[in-house]
């Protein structure tokens, strides 16, 4: 099969490009990991939408995004798709669905991949019990679910104020939520501007902040050296001049974009050093350095997902410039909207990237915390490879295997950069990053041989 | 552990799947994942870690950590929380490093 445009990823930036691509003529394809449209943020909005704890913007504006997606029916949408492999100049893709492996071709890919959110490696983070805030949420978004017992959220930014509000309303409690924010971060943030154009979304956030604290939130604020305590599952959460019992500990350092797929294709990269990830370097339509590839939403830097709506907009009217069904004049006058929405959407962001600054500790945990989850490599090993001659995260992988277990370094990737930089004294772009390889998520081997008409037969 | 909350899903939305967590049966949300079904068992762990044996359950449930590989209906190493909810469904965990076998389709060792 093929088309025009082929999109990966159904979240937000994802199902707008597709919308806005076919109605500019392209015939258009969207993969998507998920069996249902709606990304992380919107995850499951279809299924959940009679759940009020979930009431607000999640089912208001996921709900109506997600009905415009499922009501454009020439969009070929591909569920429970994973791209495994992706050949830019060619434009062929390669896809598993349904124990299968089958190809498409494009004359343009978009991707629209979202965020991760960002690895917390502290002491005791892979016990049972202990798991990331947004993995609370996608269970109560897919399944309604909450954790049972004394839930601690602890570390920082917007989603754990929302994720409070969130299981409050569920019933759960006790709940508290550490805060890891410098002291100071406040000031910084306010002297960043924006508040008059993003009060809007100031006014969301205050609004959370005072529905949490109404619903018996408690939040100790200024918390710093976390661990996570238990024998064979979380038992309590230690932290510098304070501890708390626990049964399920929810860690949260804001998200970073997911650059697997960018890095495995070999485009340029930038480091953020204010949010200390690598992001990829894109033109103000989200065009990458390959010729053929584009990127837009979260993937490309965290704007939430009204910037992952207008850039995936702005990034389907450049594809259909590129692909001759816009003239450069026709393209700008398209653009004008979205560009407007995005400038709206992105300009609380100098605020909360100050105010929700991360920690530089978040690249430089302990000697004993395990940074690597999958081959359990620890800081000091990271450390003591990168005294022994280690350059990079590729060469560490080598030495230590970390970065070679199944998330084929998703997790680990920066963090052993952040430690061999600061061993060798170098900076983030010398030390350089992992390049992941094809496949891009594990495989079978039955998975790459049956040809999708046996998965079917 | 994690709990279902009947409200969440009124009806006619309040389809429920019966799936094996350990041989265990138990009841969670149409649409849920593997993993989803596995916090709502209260097992202690979804795998034990092929380096040091250590019990794992998820932690991102959203297809990056890897953490919540476990064996569906016979095939191991698959991302639970990935994977939707069938009725039936047997969910086992993985234990260490996967064995060696013989013959392509012997019967585990006891």
């Amino acid at each position: 099969m093929s088309y025009d445009l082929a999109i990966v990823g159904a979240g937000p930036a994802g199902m707008a490009a597709a919308i806005e691509a076919t109605a500019l003529g392209l015939s258009v394809t969207v993969l998507d990991e998920q069996a249902a449209p709606g990304g992380q943020v919107f995850r499951a909005v279809e299924s959940a939408s009679g759940d009020p704890a979930l009431a607000g913007e999640f089912l208001d504006a996921g709900g109506a995004l997600t009905a415009s997606f499922r009501g454009v029916t020439t969009i070929a949408y591909r569920p429970s798709s994973t791209l495994w492999h992706l050949a830019p100049d060619t434009g062929a893709l390669s896809v598993k669905a349904g124990g299968a492996s089958s190809e498409l071709a494009a004359r343009r890919v978009l991707l629209a991949t979202g965020a991760q959110e960002r690895p917390v490696p502290i002491p005791g983070w892979t016990l049972p019990g202990v798991m990331s805030a947004g993995a609370a949420q996608i269970l109560l978004k897919t399944a309604g679910a909450v954790p049972q017992g004394a839930v601690v959220i602890a570390g920082q930014g917007p989603l754990c104020w929302l994720l409070a509000v969130q299981l409050l309303r569920a019933g759960v409690g006790p709940l508290t939520l550490l805060e890891t924010g410098a002291g100071g971060a406040l000031w910084d943030a306010f002297r960043a501007g924006g508040l008059w154009t993003g009060r809007r979304l100031l006014g969301k956030g205050v609004a959370l902040v005072r529905e949490a604290k109404r619903r018996g939130l408690q939040v100790v604020r200024g918390v710093r050296d976390l661990r996570a305590e238990g024998d064979a599952h979380v038992q309590a959460v230690h932290w510098h001049g304070g501890s708390l019992p626990c049964d399920t500990l929810l860690l949260h350092e804001g998200v970073i974009p997911s650059t697997h797929i960018t890095r495995a294709l070999g485009l340029d990269h930038d480091w953020d050093a204010r949010q200390l990830c690598w992001r990829p370097r894109l033109d103000p339509w989200g065009a990458t350095s390959h010729p053929n590839v584009a990127v837009a939403g979260d993937g490309g830097g965290i704007g939430g997902w009204e910037a992952a709506v207008a850039s995936g907009r702005l990034a389907a009217i450049d594809a259909a410039h590129r692909l001759g069904k816009l003239d450069a004049a026709a393209r700008d006058a398209r653009a004008a909207a979205p560009r407007i929405s995005l400038r709206s959407a992105l300009s609380l962001r100098p605020f909360l990237d100050r105010l929700y600054a991360p920690a530089p500790t978040v690249l430089a945990p302990a000697d004993d915390t395990i940074v690597c989850r999958c081959e359990e490599i620890t800081g000091g090993q990271i450390r003591e490879a990168a005294r022994l001659g280690a350059t990079g995260p590729n060469q560490v992988k080598a030495f230590l295997r970390a970065g070679m277990g199944p998330c084929q370094g998703r997790m680990c990737g920066t963090v052993v950069a952040g430690l061999i930089a600061e061993i060798r004294g170098a900076s983030m772009e010398e030390v350089g990053a992992l390049r992941p390889r094809a496949p891009f998520k594990p495989m079978t081997v039955g998975e790459l041989a049956r040809e999708p008409q046996d998965a079917a037969a | 552990m994690f709990r279902r909350r009947p409200e969440a899903r009124p009806a006619p939305r309040d389809r429920l799947v019966d799936v094996y967590v350990a041989g265990a049966v138990v009841r969670v949300p149409e649409g849920a994942s593997a993993a989803a079904a596995v916090l709502l068992s209260g097992a202690p762990a979804i795998r034990t870690t092929p380096v040091s044996g250590a019990p794992r359950l998820p932690y991102c449930m959203i297809g990056i950590c890897f953490d919540c590989l476990a064996e569906i209906d016979g095939v191991a190493n698959r991302q639970a929380c990935l994977v939707p909810v069938a009725p039936g469904m047997r969910i086992e965990p993985q234990q260490g490093p996967r064995a060696a076998r013989p013959h392509h389709n012997a019967p585990e060792a006891a």
